[in-house]
């Protein structure tokens, strides 16, 4: 319960959010215009709550009998959440009009999405996190299938669904045994009892499940299957909310519940999981992009990929593999949102211009959007001085630290093999001629976002030692 | 231990028990005047016979959605009214105050489906 | 202020960013002029302020490392983006900014009309921001950030009127020559950042000076270091053998030619240099190597530019021969005295510059001298700056030029160079030679050009910024008066600078002790020697003609070879450029690339795609499928657990 106004202070991020999805719903309700208002709203809504949290950074503090945590990485994750959301809402602004699938839901949806994601990186109890989880996925089925006069998109949504609800129900199981023998759902006593319980094979059994249920939903390898063919199907500026949002809230909630073990000798149990994992993911996701012609299920197998690199921070098990993921994930989010708003610009009418070769000749005909694409795929391959480099180099680094010096490998190795892929769109941007005409939709909104990526991957490729800093100092 | 659960055991035998009855003494008194209509099989009004792939309208599971989710509000209301005594003297009005903004938000859907036409059959 | 030294580096990259952003809208030159000048402007003012704070503090604490966030920290590898506010990082400040700002109100004269007004000043103020980091640095790799992206700024501007032709090929062509020979250089300098890393463990300025006269080092891994560090320099300073590049950026604007190619961006490898003094020190034998290349680029330097017919062209070489002596200076141990002429030459060649640049507007874009001639009467503004500062260039007392090249010298003899000390006379008179030829053939005699020419003096906002330097040239080096003149401790520069060079001279044999007949008997025979040169070059060139076109035909050879450069470009061309480019079409293109690369990479291909083949078949688009290998990794991970226990 509320013990004081000063509570409240706290949640304010919350509060925003959750404020803004009630408004959203009865502007949705009264107002025959609502496209503009909600549109309007949620860059409010998002932006307040992500500048917020920033701003309230340093406001560490535990709520509500324990179950809720603020201030720290929580708010870190939530900029990373908010600022998210606020790209995609530019980015859809067009986007959706484009389609003429504007259906009022759409923002409100979105924002509850969202809602789910701070809940989860906010956790400090499994069921805070079944709620976050489940408001999250369950907004994401519908986003997937918003444009449901599509068959692509039908698709992509049932099958995000059926598989997305079979995983809830492993962490749904594995939440259970936890529960049946700890006697406790509470992060904090967990962490506690977890060196007595680590004998009894239900407890692990259950501990197991929570984390295959969530390999899931950060899309690593084995339980990939899912993300190619929901990338496609859902609308392009949907696909980059999944991929960054939706794995950055997953991996929050990796960290909330397993960092603390992991910063003990116990989380090693896991360590072995974790590098089959994460080394499949990178290999895997790398070697399969190279033969994609879609490029949004190129984006697909690269954010399989880039799971893969994630979880090498979660497999070193250190606070540097901490922040680094963490880090790694505010560099993944913007970088990934950028290319996926290009892909959303370029894509033209009735997604005719999915392919690697429409990209070819964009250079000559407009040099802004190539170059900022450049930007993009230079910093996804991790090539300095963008963010991306910096994400990999302090995962990498937190993997040698703890002896994973040939996980690291794998992961240098891997990015080698991306590097052709990424470059290739570079490559035929700048040195093809074009093939047939491709002409990119014209979206002020769009080109805002897409710029305010990579103003955000630049600067984190040139601030990254202030911001390392600041995430290892609530470590 | 076991001595707890009494209650329900004597629950759970009242309500067999009655439901039991009831269907005995209406066979027992009730009169039997049978005819095909009254012989069919009864499934909420439905026609039983026919393709089992037929079709059917999507506000039919729309409606059933929306009674189970203002079903289960009735479940999450009732053990906080009858604990109400209780979490007042303890918390003093915030007690309220939660169930409130709870019940609004619950309402403002409502409310929102109702615009929308969720309710409207055609 | 000193603590907020970081504007003046903020400053300049707003200017860039307002320009380069909003400028294709601002219709407006003056606004475009007043935004890239007053950035600058505004750095030079708290430079200046800065200067005057830490003038201010005692002596042992004139060193402010400001820091603004740190970049790179794992493990032992700590890279902040501080910056150093010290005696010498001052200097190059105050003369960055001065003069840049200088330069930036003459380009809004100067670039009156052209269709991208607004690209040139977001460039130049790139080129500071990049120059203010290279120098303000307290760290290799910051230092490096700059040193890279002045390169990059110079590129952009020798290129900067890419569709004009530049002698036989495109500017766009020179600028690429300027970036490729710089990055013959860069390479040395990374080998020498690595090595640095490796010995000392650090790439902070303060930490590896002061580990260099700690850590027991040998002095191979020192001369290793330093050569590697020199070979950076050469190619950013354009010495010897890299030196090919700058007559070729003359391509670019004239402004840029003052302010990059004479007055600041080359002179960084000289700061270099000067910056890691105590590395040098620690390696007498790399010094002996930078003497001799510094005073051989001078040399040659200062000969080709006998018989250069092109304004610019002469003034280039004049360059690469001053930055020579700067080399000399430092490599004789002299590292104030090398700053000093930084200092004083960019006064005066920025002037020079300038005045070219001037002369050329007047001529509508003629850059050949041969066809000036009597200018003076059109022009008097700048004939009576350009005479100054081709006096303060020659070495005449006591114009600017004299005290500085009269110390490099001074030191070069003291400190047992005496030969060096020789060739640094000759090339002295040859300077005062070519540039009384340039002066005369331009200014003085009878026009040479056609009737369509119709010279006039520039506007004011060209003229004034020529004064300013005039002034310059003649006043600064008064900062600089020898001791002999000025008596114990008079020389105010060598006495600012010298706390940054202490642990360096601590480390560096003692000059030996030389009367002061000694000393103003090589001063009065240079400034003979000029004086003569000068008076030499007017008689030819004024009232004797025929003089040089006999000596012309006498020495054929010797002139040939001074006109075409010592074949140097030729000579790069056959023995580097195109064995490298024949080789890499028959050999690395047309079997390394095409055979063994693409070969490899389309082994590789096929191989992922037999990989491709089966994740298609994988990637079934069955929901029920994907769930089945969803269980079956559940199930694989349970019986791990359980087998693991």
């Amino acid at each position: 319960m509320l013990n004081s106004l000063q509570d409240l202070y706290h949640i304010i991020p919350l509060l925003i959010v959750s404020g803004g999805i009630l408004v959203s719903i009865i502007v949705e309700m009264y107002s025959k215009d609502s496209e503009k208002i909600l549109f309007a709203l949620s860059i409010l809504v998002f932006g307040a709550a992500g500048l917020f949290s920033l701003y309230s950074v340093n406001n560490v503090s535990i709520l509500f009998n324990g179950m809720l945590a603020t201030g720290g990485n929580v708010n870190v994750f939530s900029f990373i959440f908010n600022i998210g959301a606020f790209i995609v809402t530019l980015l859809s602004a067009d986007y959706i009009r484009k389609y003429g699938t504007y259906y009022g839901e759409y923002y409100i949806i979105l924002q509850s999405s969202v809602l789910g994601m701070m809940l989860m990186a906010g956790a400090k109890d499994l069921f805070i996190i079944f709620i976050g989880l489940e408001l999250m996925s369950i907004s994401f089925y519908v986003l997937a299938g918003l444009n449901r006069k599509r068959y692509n998109a039908n698709e992509a949504s049932l099958k995000y669904f059926l598989l997305g609800a079979f995983a809830t129900g492993f962490i749904v199981y594995g939440i259970g045994l936890i529960y049946g023998t700890a006697q406790t759902t509470s992060i904090d006593i967990l962490t506690v009892r977890f060196p007595q319980l680590t004998g009894n094979l239900l407890f692990l059994a259950g501990v197991l499940l929570f984390l295959v249920g969530f390999t899931f939903k950060i899309a690593a390898f084995p339980f990939h299957m899912w993300v190619p063919d929901v990338y496609q199907g859902s609308p392009t500026v949907v696909a980059g909310l999944f991929s960054t949002g939706g794995k950055a809230a997953a991996f929050s909630a990796i960290l909330v519940t397993l960092a603390a073990l992991f910063n003990g000798n116990v989380g090693s149990l896991f360590t072995p999981y974790l590098i089959f994992v994460s080394a499949l993911s990178m290999i895997y996701g790398s070697i399969v992009a190279i033969s994609q012609d879609d490029i949004k299920r190129m984006l697909a197998y690269s954010s399989i990929s880039h799971a893969g690199y994630l979880a090498i921070g979660l497999a070193a098990g250190n606070s540097e593999g901490t922040a680094g993921i963490i880090f790694y994930l505010a560099a993944y989010s913007f970088m990934n949102l950028g290319a996926f708003g290009i892909v959303a610009l370029i894509e033209g009418e009735n997604e005719t211009n999915l392919s690697i070769a429409s990209y070819a000749g964009l250079a000559k005909r407009n040099p802004a959007l190539a170059a900022l694409l450049s930007i993009f795929m230079f910093s996804l391959s991790g090539i300095p001085p963008f963010a991306g480099f910096f994400g990999k180099y302090y995962v990498f680094f937190a993997a040698i630290k703890s002896g994973l010096t040939w996980l690291a490998l794998i992961g240098i190795l891997s990015s080698v093999i991306s590097v052709y892929f990424y470059l290739r769109i570079v490559v035929l941007m700048y040195f093809k001629d074009q093939g047939e005409e491709v002409i990119p939709s014209k979206s002020a909104m769009g080109m805002v976002g897409v710029v305010l990526s990579a103003i955000l991957v630049v600067l984190l490729g040139v601030f990254p030692g202030s911001i390392i800093n600041l995430i290892s100092s609530f470590l | 231990m076991i001595i707890e659960y009494i209650p329900i055991f004597v629950v759970l035998i009242v309500a067999i028990g009655f439901a039991v009855a009831t269907v005995l003494s209406s066979g027992i008194f009730g009169p039997q005047r049978p005819n095909s209509e009254k012989l069919s099989t009864y499934e909420s009004g439905m026609t039983p016979v026919g393709s089992t792939n037929e079709r059917v309208s999507v506000k039919y599971y729309l409606v059933a959605m929306l009674f189970i989710i203002f079903d289960i509000e009735v479940i999450f209301v009732y053990p906080w009214a009858v604990q109400f005594q209780n979490l007042f003297g303890e918390i003093g009005i915030s007690a309220f105050i939660s169930m409130f903004i709870f019940l609004v938000v619950l309402e403002l859907g409502y409310l929102y489906v109702y615009k929308k036409g969720g309710f409207k059959w055609d | 202020m000193t603590q907020h030294i970081y504007l003046t580096i903020l400053l300049p990259l707003l200017g860039f960013l307002v320009n380069g952003i909003f400028g294709p809208k601002i219709k407006n030159e003056k606004l475009i002029g007043i935004i890239g000048s007053g950035s600058i402007g505004l750095s030079f003012i708290i430079s200046v302020i800065s200067f005057f704070e830490t003038l201010n503090l005692p002596v042992d604490k004139r060193q402010t490392i400001v820091t603004l966030f740190p970049w790179i920290n794992v493990g032992n590898l700590n890279i902040n983006f501080s910056y150093q506010v010290d005696q010498l990082s001052l200097v190059m400040a105050l003369l960055v900014t001065g003069v840049g700002f200088i330069i930036h109100v003459y380009s809004i004269g100067y670039m009156h009309g052209d269709k991208a007004f607004w690209r040139f000043f977001s460039y130049l103020n790139l080129f500071i921001f990049a120059m203010m980091n290279l120098i303000l640095a307290d760290n290799f790799v910051l230092l490096f950030l700059g040193w890279e992206g002045v390169g990059l700024c110079s590129y952009l501007l020798i290129g900067f009127w890419y569709d004009r032709k530049f002698e036989k090929s495109t500017t766009a062509d020179a600028g690429k020559k300027a970036f490729i020979v710089n990055r013959i250089g860069d390479f040395g300098f990374l080998v020498g950042m690595f090595l640095i890393f490796m010995t000392f463990g650090s790439l902070n300025f303060n930490d590896v000076f002061n580990r260099a006269s700690i850590f027991n080092v040998s002095e191979g891994v020192f001369s290793l270091i330093a050569i590697s560090l020199f070979i950076g320099a050469t190619g950013k300073s354009a010495q010897i053998p890299l030196f090919v590049w700058l007559p070729d950026a003359m391509a670019g604007p004239t402004p840029v030619s003052a302010l990059i190619h004479a007055a600041t961006m080359v002179t960084a490898g000289v700061y270099m240099v000067a910056r890691c003094s105590v590395l040098f020190a620690s390696a007498p034998a790399v010094l002996i190597v930078v003497a001799v290349i510094g005073i051989l680029t001078a040399i040659v330097a200062a000969s080709i530019g006998l018989v250069q017919n092109d304004i610019k062209k002469v003034l280039a070489y004049s360059t690469i021969s001053q930055l020579g002596y700067m080399f000399l200076g430092l490599g004789a141990g002299a590292f104030g005295a090398g700053i000093f002429h930084v200092m004083t030459h960019a006064f005066f060649k920025a002037l020079l510059f300038l005045g070219a640049g001037s002369v050329i507007h007047a001529m509508h874009e003629e850059q050949d001298i041969q066809r000036y001639g009597g200018l003076k009467k059109f022009m008097p503004v700048t004939s009576k700056t350009f005479i100054i500062a081709a006096l303060a260039i020659s070495g005449i007392p006591p114009l600017s030029g004299f005290f500085s090249k009269d110390e490099i010298l001074w030191y070069t003899y003291a400190n047992g160079l005496w030969f060096l000390w020789v060739i640094g006379v000759i090339t002295a008179m040859l300077t005062a030679f070519y540039m009384f030829r340039l002066y005369t053939l331009t200014f003085e005699g009878k026009s040479r050009f056609g009737s369509d020419k119709h010279p006039h003096e520039s506007p004011k906002v060209m003229t004034i910024p020529l004064i300013i330097l005039a002034v310059l040239s003649v006043i600064g080096g008064l900062i600089g008066i020898p001791e002999i003149f000025s008596g114990e401790h008079g020389n105010r520069f060598h006495n600012w600078l010298s706390p940054i060079f202490k642990q360096a001279e601590r480390k560096m044999i003692i000059f030996g002790t030389h009367s002061h007949f000694e000393e103003i008997a090589l001063m009065t025979i240079s400034v003979v020697g000029a004086a003569a040169a000068i008076w030499f070059a007017r008689h030819i060139y004024l009232n004797r003609p025929s003089i040089a076109e006999n000596l012309s035909r006498k020495f054929r050879l010797t002139y040939n070879l001074l006109l075409n450069k010592y074949f140097v470009d030729e000579a790069y061309d056959y023995t580097i450029v195109n064995p490298i480019v024949k080789g890499s079409t028959s050999f690395l293109w047309k079997i390394a690339d095409n055979k063994i690369i693409d070969g490899t990479v389309n082994g590789l291909a096929k191989v992922v795609a037999i990989i491709s083949v089966y994740s298609r078949k994988l990637q079934t688009g069955l929901a029920q499928f994907y769930a089945i290998i969803m269980v079956l990794g559940i199930t694989l991970a349970l019986f791990w657990i359980i087998l693991s226990r």
